[in-house]
């Protein structure tokens, strides 16, 4: 029991990034209001930018930042600077997911404009009636 | 045995199927687009009749199109089965042709650019299936021949023709995309190949018995064009087509066309031995008696003319298959004659039925009464027809169905023999009455004129023609018998 | 040296979407002239890749310079260069459709509508020819993200179901996502050659297939692999005719694509399909299963194109199975049935815009005596039709005819595969022909012969890639026989 609360508290940021995935994932399915489905939406975009992150990170590592001189004489330690690379790929995935969220904004105005709501129900339900 | 590479028996599928495109163009001119008909009939006649003596000599053509999937060639070959089968249709395409002009004039029907257009695609995959090499091609053409003879079966166009079609449709197709396209597959992923090879394919590839049987009865089930119960529902509701159509395709081409696709998988793909030793031929026999006796049943319940001549039409069939089961020389020979016989006696009986249409507008047999006296010729030539199908000689009918009893005798099998006298019998007790009724029955309130009513000559002179084709076989079936011979050999 | 040509190919479309959206301000004529010209190049440039690639194999094609497993690689193996031709081709016949029905759709708004069009395209080229699991995200994303926009033109409900499709492509985009970070979490690199080499070692490991999981689900998602099929049917159908005609074909073939090159170039056929040999069996059922789901659904339906679209959501059932199977008739099959599939598909929804521009809309009872009215779409309609069926010698029989072999081959537990295939045939003959029939009887009166309709066909600029398309179906079916040894045999993955 002991050793499962460690292995909680020594990998927090991942179990911090499926429970917030679990929540965005539940808001995406479960919710009826458009709105709170697109907020959903980013937080589950967000628990993946937050795991690919942590991944990169190094418990006393610094910014990957490198004098020039010293990387050419061969001496950089891996240890003392974190991988930038997931991060960069991160910058990507919040262009993508920003593009998607700004997409998905002007879609509801569409919606919104034609249906008068944006709650899912009664949406359908002018759907059904018309 | 030399085999011809020759472009021949492209040019006997292709010919009517490019007449169809010069049909279309010739739409808004009659007499053009008939002539169109008539001489793509003829040229196919000519072109396959051309190739005879090569095939009687014991040659053959062949012709690949296309390679489509490894092993199994797009590929056109004339053999002696083809040959028998391919003449005995394109000979009974010419009398069609003339027949149709007739008849569609005289009934001024609607859309017959797309009935002369369909009618020679129809005939292309007829002749195609006859001279398909294997299996695949085969199929190709037997699928080209369902769809485009659906323009054909709902020519009508009104609710009766719509539910027709729908039916025809789903006997024809579904069995072949159901049942024989999966029968097909098996083959090929047992043996490698589809070609049709004399004695069958599966011979030596230590295919278990129970796969046999399975795909013995996919492919029967399959070719639902053969008309055997229970697949056989489709037939007669497309008798709702022009008389022309039921008379050529439901009496000669589509159904001849199921029953030639089974005997190629039992003679050329599943193989006679093979057959033989596991005793699935008797089997066959026994399963198909039951499709004679009881269409000939139902056949002498039926006023209407032309669905009686469809279930005579399925009684029959399943003699050309009982032959093939009996899987002897004289009983395979029996069958294929049948072929060839049938279509002469049935087309006739359609014709005439037609004939009566079109001279009188009656479609039941009660109220035919007496119009033998007001149109003798063509009751005469039904009268030489149902001969014929009731197997009495001097008449072509004859000469199959004795060998059939012959090929029944040889197996030990007096049950077919029997089957074969029974049925007979109610061919006769079909037939009779109309022929009786139409002579010396008396007509029904006083519509008896005088003198002769028939119909126009163009639908006289290809009854004739048909109905002493009857007649001379019985006398010189020679060609035919020495391409059987070939054939089974 | 043609080295640079590959990148070409992505480039045209993608550059010219930019100018396309400038010049079209001024002359609305610029927007067909650049789209159709620089397809036309893509296509070209394709093609000569296409020969290059069968000739010389595999291409390498570092961007930037920035050499693998660092840089962003482009591999274009066969299979990718077949894809790259395959898309082009299609893309190219249905802009001339889609420039007919934007102008009617969209007045006024054709260079917008065609920026992202071709943004599209540019990104399912990309798609075919990545070789990193990362740029494969992003182009992941920006056919989506441009198919999300062009499906929200439509009309109505368009935009509902164009939110939906989002939420649905976020999870799964998100799913490949993940999938990639464990991947990397695993070998730290995003290189697929260089993943796949590293990979063997821990291929035990618990993470690997969580990894798989997630990267197989993403792409079920994204190509609608029934029960993932939900946002699909109502995203096709309502969107604008010009859209359709571009997505249908198209997108969730590349999906299939997508998953061979995540089975095959990252993973191994040998961990995918052979060291579980439950979930393989598991998969393929599932496949069966959709078929049979999809074209039962497809048969409830009354109108054209969300027709097409539950059919569509059969045909990946067909291909996902055929991928599963694991074996050459089946991967065969699948691959074949990828181009065939595209092209059916393009010819069947270039029929239906054909329709939707003369009619107004796509129900099926509105298409009564269509025969008459517009004969020469009605009957390239047909020929498409067959194909589906699987009617000889059209394309759809051969591919059907490979996959239905391969699940002989494979064995009895394949039979429930092989009976979906069959029974889908039997169900697209009731479909196609429910159609027919109504389009071949007149409506309304028992006898049709009267009251003629007037002979109303659709335009030059929809009826040519619709004939097109359709003569295409019959010369790849009579073509089978070569096209398989020449261009689908060297395509397969290598393994098979």
């Amino acid at each position: 029991m002991e050793s499962m609360l460690g292995v909680v508290v020594a990998k927090y940021n991942y179990w911090l990034y499926v429970v917030l995935m679990m929540i965005g994932f539940y808001a995406m399915i479960g919710k009826r209001n458009l709105v709170k489905k697109l907020l959903g939406m980013n937080i589950f975009q967000t628990a993946i930018i937050l795991f690919f992150v942590s991944m990169g990170a190094k418990r006393g590592g610094g910014i990957p930042i490198l004098d020039k001189e010293a990387a050419l004489a061969g001496a950089v330690k891996v240890a003392e600077v974190v991988n930038p690379l997931p991060h960069v790929l991160m910058l990507t995935a919040i262009v993508v997911s920003v593009s998607v969220t700004g997409v998905a904004l002007a879609v509801m105005q569409r919606i919104y404009k034609e249906y008068g709501t944006l709650e899912e129900d009664e949406i359908l339900d002018k759907i059904g009636r018309s | 045995m030399n085999i011809i590479t020759s472009l021949l028996p492209v040019a006997a599928v292709g010919i009517s199927l490019l007449g169809a495109i010069f049909i279309i163009l010739a739409n808004r001119r009659p007499n053009l687009r008939e002539s169109v008909t008539l001489l793509i009939a003829v040229g196919k006649f000519l072109l396959v009749l051309g190739m005879l003596p090569t095939v009687l000599a014991g040659g053959g053509f062949v012709f690949t199109l296309a390679e489509l999937i490894p092993g199994v060639p797009f590929q056109l070959r004339v053999d002696a089965m083809g040959m028998f089968f391919a003449l005995v249709a394109s000979f009974l395409w010419i009398c069609t042709s003339i027949y149709s002009i007739g008849y569609m004039r005289a009934l001024q029907e609607h859309d017959q650019t797309r009935y002369y257009a369909s009618f020679a695609v129809a005939i292309s995959a007829t002749i195609g299936v006859a001279f398909s090499a294997n299996l695949l091609t085969l199929y190709l053409f037997y699928e080209m021949l369902s769809l485009s003879t659906y323009p054909l079966v709902t020519h009508e166009r009104n609710a009766e023709a719509r539910v027709s079609g729908r039916k025809y449709l789903t006997y024809i197709l579904g069995t072949s995309i159901g049942f024989a396209l999966p029968a097909m597959l098996i083959v090929y992923a047992i043996a490698g190949t589809l070609d049709f090879t004399s004695g069958g394919i599966l011979t030596g590839t230590g295919v278990s018995p129970g796969t046999v049987a399975l795909l013995l009865v996919l492919f029967v089930a399959g070719f639902a064009k053969a008309g055997i119960m229970p697949f056989h529902g489709w037939l007669p509701a497309a008798m709702v087509a022009p008389t022309p159509v039921s008379s050529f395709l439901h009496g000669v081409a589509v159904v001849k066309v199921g029953v030639f696709s089974i005997l190629r998988v039992i003679f050329d793909i599943l193989g006679p031995d093979l057959l033989l030793s596991l005793d699935l031929g008797i089997a066959l026999t026994y399963f198909v008696s039951v499709t004679i006796l009881a269409a000939s049943l139902i056949a002498l319940t039926q006023d209407n003319l032309k669905r009686r001549l469809a279930y005579s039409t399925i009684g029959q069939l399943s003699y050309m298959i009982l032959g093939a089961g009996m899987l002897s020389a004289a009983g395979m020979t029996g069958g294929l004659l049948h072929i060839a016989m049938h279509a002469f006696g049935k087309i006739t009986l359609f014709f005439c039925a037609g004939a009566i249409y079109v001279a009188s507008h009656k479609k039941y047999i009660s109220e035919m009464d007496g119009l033998g006296r007001k149109m003798p010729i063509t009751y005469f030539a039904f009268f030489l027809g149902s001969l014929s199908i009731i197997g009495m000689p001097p008449l072509g009918g004859f000469l199959s169905k004795w060998q059939l009893v012959i090929g029944a005798v040889q197996a030990d099998q007096l049950v077919l023999v029997a089957v074969l006298l029974i049925s007979s019998l109610l061919n006769a007790a079909y037939f009779f009455p109309i022929v009786y009724r139409g002579f010396f029955a008396p007509a029904k309130n006083g519509t008896e004129g005088d003198g002769f009513h028939e119909a126009p000559l163009w639908c006289l002179v290809p009854l004739t023609i048909t109905a002493l084709g009857s007649l001379i076989l019985f006398f010189y079936p020679g060609t035919f018998l020495r391409l059987i011979q070939l054939a089974l050999s | 040296m043609t080295s640079n040509l590959p990148l070409y190919v992505l480039a045209a479309p993608l550059l010219t979407a930019f100018v396309v959206n400038l010049a079209g301000r001024f002359w609305r004529g610029s927007v067909a002239i650049l789209s159709l010209g620089a397809l036309l190049f893509s296509t070209i440039s394709a093609v000569l890749v296409l020969q290059q690639v069968l000739t010389h194999g595999t291409i390498h094609y570092t961007v930037g310079g920035w050499q693998a497993p660092w840089g962003i690689e482009l591999v274009i193996d066969p299979l990718a260069a077949l894809m790259l031709a395959l898309i082009s081709v299609v893309a190219l016949l249905a802009t001339f459709s889609a420039l007919a029905s934007a102008r009617q759709e969209l007045p006024g708004r054709e260079h917008l509508f065609f920026t992202l069009y071709l943004i599209l395209i540019s990104g399912l080229l990309g798609l075919a020819v990545t070789g990193d699991a990362f740029n494969l995200y992003v182009l992941l994303e920006i056919t989506s993200i441009t198919t999300y926009c062009l499906i929200a033109m439509g009309k109505g409900r368009a935009p509902l179901a164009s939110f939906n499709y989002i939420i649905m492509g976020t999870i799964g985009a998100c799913f490949y996502l993940l999938g990639v970070g464990y991947l990397y979490m695993l070998t730290g690199s995003l290189n697929m050659a260089d993943i796949q080499s590293i990979l063997p070692g821990m291929y035990g490991s618990i993470s690997v297939a969580t990894a798989f999981a997630f990267l197989l689900v993403g792409v079920w998602i994204k190509m609608a692999f029934l029960p993932l099929h939900g946002w699909l049917p109502n995203a096709y159908t309502l969107a604008p005719s010009s859209t359709s005609v571009l997505i249908a074909p198209l997108m969730t073939k590349v999906a299939v694509f997508l998953m061979i090159r995540i089975i095959f170039s990252i993973f191994s056929p040998d961990y995918a399909f052979f060291q579980h040999v439950g979930v393989q069996h598991l998969i393929v059922w599932a496949a069966a299963l959709a078929i049979l789901i999809a074209s039962g659904l497809a048969l409830a339906q009354t109108d054209l194109k969300r027709m097409l679209s539950y059919i569509i959501v059969a045909e990946v059932g067909y291909m996902v199975g055929g991928v599963w199977l694991a074996n050459t008739a089946a991967m065969t099959g699948a691959i074949l049935h990828i181009v065939n599939d595209a092209l059916m598909t393009l010819c069947l929804f270039l029929a239906a815009s054909a329709i939707v521009y003369r009619l107004g809309d796509s129900k099926l009872a509105s298409m009564k005596g269509l025969y008459r009215r517009m004969p020469l779409t009605m009957a390239a309609f047909t020929i498409g039709a067959f194909s589906m069926i699987g009617v000889p010698p059209t394309a759809g029989f051969f591919s059907k005819w490979y996959l239905i072999l391969g699940g002989i081959e494979a064995g009895s537990w394949a039979w429930v595969y092989v009976a979906a295939l069959l029974i889908s045939s039997l169900v697209n003959a009731v479909l196609f022909f429910r159609i027919i029939e109504i389009a071949y009887f007149q409506g309304g009166g028992e006898h049709g012969h009267s009251a003629e309709m007037p002979r109303q066909e659709a335009c030059a600029w929809q009826l040519s890639p619709l004939l097109l398309s359709a003569v295409a179906l019959l010369a790849i079916g009579l073509a089978a026989g070569p096209l398989v040894e020449h261009l689908i045999i060297p395509a397969l993955p290598a393994g098979f």
